[in-house]
């Protein structure tokens, strides 16, 4: 193609995996001067789930740095950096490591802002995966975002699509307050079509993924797919399940979540997190406190199964919602 | 120094009556390694600090009157109220707390260097801890950090032989607390604590060094509070002689004393000093007093950022 001829459809749109799609947003950032990637093997390895493959090349090790495994070190370290004027993304490998940052995270990264009286403010993201389903047992496999999202001071964001993958970092790294984006280790291969030029996307609002009118069921990052499955096997039987997509576990978009509510009358909620003070409690809580009375079913919650996550495949498959559960779970609200 | 004391005394005062609550740890006692460490200091190097601070924030220049008022947790003082005794802020003095995580204030130390570093300053930063620190990962993960990426970072460890209620030998299995340091190819400094001109000499060739070569250095202070962890604490768990000796070497009659045989010092010069000290701590008592609280409906504010 030469430089004359319009552009054509498909030189305007890029299929990207969701990894692909997260490497496409650090590049992006890694343009701009004071940003910086650290973490453990983001460099010469180019990352555990090979996000960041490729940038040590194209960035130089002054812009992707390799850590040693010290979690709470280099974590603490960003958060020290963007106090000090730097704008670091900080990876942790997974979020069962960053519980030997939990310190820094919540003790400086989450308080400095208010115990300061407003006079620090610490601008960084810290990116982490989460989840299970590859068989990797209890120390790699929890879904421990919706403890962060407990914490005041921090923003958690969870794409759970290619698009977000790629769109969410930037307006994360604009944020003045610290941002941590938890990414679904079984999401890195899936594969979508995006306009070559990324679509801002907005990282204070959920997104209704499927419009429906029977009920509603919220997802967000790993559970989004369980939730559209479900709603396809559901459609077969005549019911029309809403699926919203929450983003962002804090601040979470209540708004789009009772709007759907008050319009199906019922809600289902697929956390892939332990029931037990669960995100999806405080999402059943907030329901029932803001739209108890456009309620025709009590609120259900499909949660993981209340064990450390198993290794082997069956096992850790009946730990976790699946579509069926979900489903299930619907038919119970409409009938 | 005398400052420092004299505010921590009248501190200790205002505590008893009940006009300051919360934690209150004091420096009375270590006043030396506050003031002969920001005595090597520029204004623009950053300081990390932790609960025991008032001497650090006051010798790096945040205002009295501001610290009064967070002690008594008023609108106007330097953290809004919000931080008191523990969490002592101000961004524009560089000075980063006020960390009461013990060893939680130095992978900060480690960040602000790296962000010094990246932008081209540079700036040293200065972190404090005590020698209960050094059990912690924190440290650990923070000195190799510092070593490994050459980070200019000053580690002063406040070694005032006591974590809490635990002393030295009872919480370390080697006792050298600069031994750790070395392990981690750093240059390590032994330092007595109690006399400031030593310290500030120290201090000085520390940060020349660091300038120098462009790594950490550690400077392990030898020191001693003559009071309690906290004003909580009953101090069961230490002799009164070992407090008594200690309290001999007290950093400020010794400098005092060395200034009057040179000459350089008269007993009207320190009357003037003690009565400049009690006016410009009675003005901060009064100026806390009459402070306004920061009123309810701030209280969620600054919990994320105030966009303009």
């Amino acid at each position: 193609m030469t430089g004359t001829e319009p552009a054509t459809t498909e030189a305007r749109t890029v299929t990207l995996t969701y990894r692909e799609a997260m490497r496409d947003a650090l590049r992006r950032a890694l343009a701009d001067e004071p940003v910086f990637l650290i973490g453990e093997d983001v460099g010469q390895y180019g990352g555990a789930f090979g996000v960041t493959l490729g940038l040590l090349e194209e960035f130089g090790p002054e812009r992707v740095i390799d850590t040693p495994l010290s979690e709470s070190g280099f974590v603490g370290a960003g958060i020290g950096a963007a106090l000090g004027g730097t704008l670091p993304i900080v990876e942790v490998m997974t979020v069962n490591f960053s519980l030997l940052a939990l310190d820094q995270i919540l003790n400086n990264a989450a308080t400095l802002s208010h115990m300061s009286g407003g006079r620090l403010h610490v601008p960084l993201v810290i990116r982490m995966t989460t989840g299970a389903g590859r068989q990797l047992a209890a120390q790699h496999s929890h879904s421990l975002e919706g403890w962060y999202a407990h914490i005041p001071g921090l923003r958690i964001l969870a794409p759970a699509t290619v698009e977000d993958a790629r769109g969410m970092l930037a307006p994360a790294l604009a944020d003045p307050d610290p941002v941590l984006i938890f990414e679904h280790g079984s999401l890195y291969n899936d594969k979508a079509t995006l306009p070559a030029t990324p679509v801002p996307v907005s990282i204070d609002t959920a997104a209704i993924r499927r419009p429906g009118t029977d009920a509603t069921v919220i997802g967000y990052g790993g559970t989004l797919a369980t939730a559209l499955s479900a709603a396809d096997q559901l459609a077969t039987e005549g019911i029309q399940a809403e699926v919203i997509d929450l983003r962002s576990l804090r601040p979470l978009d209540d708004a789009t979540i009772m709007e759907s509510v008050s319009r199906t009358h019922r809600a289902v909620i697929v956390d892939e997190g332990w029931r037990s003070g669960s995100l999806a409690a405080e999402i059943s809580a907030r329901i029932t406190e803001q739209a108890f009375y456009d309620l025709d079913a009590p609120v259900e919650r499909v949660c993981s199964a209340e064990v450390p996550m198993p290794y082997a495949r069956h096992l850790e498959q009946a730990a976790l919602p699946r579509p069926s559960d979900v489903a299930a779970s619907v038919r119970r609200t409409v009938n | 120094m005398l400052r420092i004391r004299r505010f921590e005394e009248r501190c200790a005062e205002l505590y008893s009556a009940t006009k300051i609550r919360g934690f209150v740890h004091l420096c009375i006692g270590e006043e030396a390694v506050a003031v002969g460490v920001h005595k090597a200091l520029a204004d623009d190097d950053a300081v990390v600090s932790t609960y025991r601070e008032h001497g650090h924030a006051l010798a790096k220049g945040i205002t009295m009157d501001a610290v009064m008022a967070e002690m008594y947790g008023k609108a106007t003082g330097c953290s809004h109220g919000r931080g008191g005794s523990m969490h002592l802020f101000d961004r524009d003095a560089r000075f980063y707390g006020g960390n009461a995580i013990v060893g939680g204030g130095l992978p900060l130390a480690v960040g602000l260097a790296l962000a010094d570093t990246r932008l081209g300053r540079r700036q040293v930063t200065a972190c404090f801890f005590g020698d209960g620190a050094v059990a912690e990962g924190e440290f650990h993960e923070s000195l190799n950090l510092a070593a490994l990426w050459r980070l200019p970072v000053l580690f002063c460890c406040e070694n005032n032989q006591y974590a809490m209620g635990t002393p030295l030998r009872r919480e370390h299995a080697n006792t050298d607390l600069g031994a750790r340091a070395v392990g981690y190819g750093m240059r390590s400094m032994e330092v007595d604590g109690m006399d400031v001109l030593a310290v500030e000499a120290a201090a000085h060739e520390a940060v020349a060094h660091i300038g120098r070569h462009r790594e950490p250095v550690f400077l392990e202070l030898r020191t001693y509070r003559f009071r309690a962890h906290s004003m909580y604490d009953p101090d069961r768990y230490r002799d009164k002689t070992e407090i008594e000796s200690w309290k001999r070497r007290d950093p400020i009659p010794a400098l005092a004393a060395s200034l009057r045989a040179t000459a350089d010092l008269s007993d009207s010069d320190m009357d003037k000093m003690e009565s400049e000290v009690t006016a410009e701590i009675d003005g901060a008592v009064a100026a806390a007093e009459a402070a306004p609280v920061e009123p309810e409906s701030e209280l969620t504010r600054h919990v994320y950022t105030e966009r303009a």
